[in-house]
């Protein structure tokens, strides 16, 4: 077997395992990474929402928020480990896509 | 590390992405000279498996979380100017649609992630392997050194830009107007996570990575030299 087709089973399984990056956080009661936190979360901190900040926050509705589908905010872990790795599987998709096209673009012809 | 939209003033989102423009299109130029048509699908799974490797989110217990970026392993095998393409490309689609990073920000995020960390990884793995052999030992060590240090190096760059926000854009009663904590907190903050915890997550996925190589197909560690020829 090739290489490359080794490392794309490996990015499968990788896919598969993905939704530990969810569920060990919430085991071990980690929350947002540092810098990353929410408008709740940020007056929490420091006792006010920055204005500017407040503007900006929501500027971007992206069509999968957090690797999870809208509205699932409330799920249980299942639910959302499930949507977790069909984000992976989008974003993967739509990332080599774009890889790929870039590639063909940029690469000598041999 | 992916710094959301409301985080950065205006100022230094568009000094970012004014830095970032000229580097991408250099990439281009670069990888238009070097890229060999086989190289393409090394060129996609680096961008996939740095897209994968941000979703494993590592707890610090009752803390933060962070993540490897992938973005030394991508430097090393397909050489660092095709790997600020392929980090970018994972970057931009985790903000467009995953709505992680913000879009103002992808240009701070870029050049931290994308050029910062690939170029600090991608030189400090060529200047500690040497002239050694493609399959030595030392290159798994030069390959974690430099995940780890690479890594910590874009949590400095990040945390800078995040400090100086409260410098930059205040209100007259002295609130700051994007990111409320100065270079004091943030610094220490951001990089005292990533030597602590996350910088040996980098480390030990890049040097597993290339140990997993050198066995399977050391060649692969060799396009490096036919990227830079």
């Amino acid at each position: 077997m090739k290489v490359t087709t080794k490392l794309w089973i490996g990015i499968g399984i990788l896919i598969l395992l993905s939704p530990l990056g969810l569920i060990l956080p919430e085991r071990f009661k980690a929350g947002d990474a540092w810098g990353e936190w929410g408008l709740d979360g940020i007056k929490e901190l420091v006792g006010y929402i920055p204005q500017g900040l407040e503007k900006l926050a929501e500027l971007w509705s992206a069509p999968l928020p957090d690797y999870a589908f809208k509205g699932w905010e409330e799920k249980g872990l299942g639910s959302l480990s499930f949507a977790y790795i069909i984000s992976a599987i989008v974003g993967i998709a739509v990332v080599v896509l774009a890889a790929f096209l870039i590639g063909k673009l940029l690469s000598k012809k041999e | 590390m992916h710094i959301p939209d409301g985080y950065l003033g205006p100022a230094t989102s568009g000094v970012m992405y004014a830095a970032m423009l000229p580097i991408w299109g250099l990439a281009a130029r670069m990888v238009k000279e070097t890229l060999n048509r086989r190289q393409v699908p090394l060129l996609a799974i680096a961008a996939a498996f740095s897209f994968l490797i941000m979703m494993f989110n590592v707890p610090i217990p009752g803390g933060t979380t962070g993540h490897a970026v992938g973005a030394v392993l991508a430097a090393i095998l397909i050489g660092p100017w095709a790997a600020c393409i392929a980090v970018s490309v994972a970057l931009i689609v985790q903000a467009l649609l995953f709505g992680d990073g913000g879009i103002t920000a992808i240009g701070a995020n870029c050049f931290n992630m994308a050029f910062i960390e690939v170029f600090a990884g991608y030189y400090i793995y060529k200047v500690i392997s040497g002239s050694s052999a493609i399959t030595s030992a030392r290159r798994v060590i030069a390959a974690g050194i430099a995940g780890y240090a690479a890594l910590n190096l874009a949590a400095l760059t990040t945390a800078i830009m995040f400090g100086l926000q409260p410098l930059l854009q205040k209100t007259a009663s002295g609130e700051s107007l994007y990111c409320p904590y100065g270079l004091g907190v943030a610094i220490p903050a951001m990089l005292g996570e990533h030597l602590l915890i996350f910088g040996w997550v980098e480390a030990i996925v890049t040097a597993l990575v290339v140990k997993y190589l050198q066995k399977q197909d050391a060649r692969l560690l060799e396009t490096l030299k036919e990227v830079r020829a």
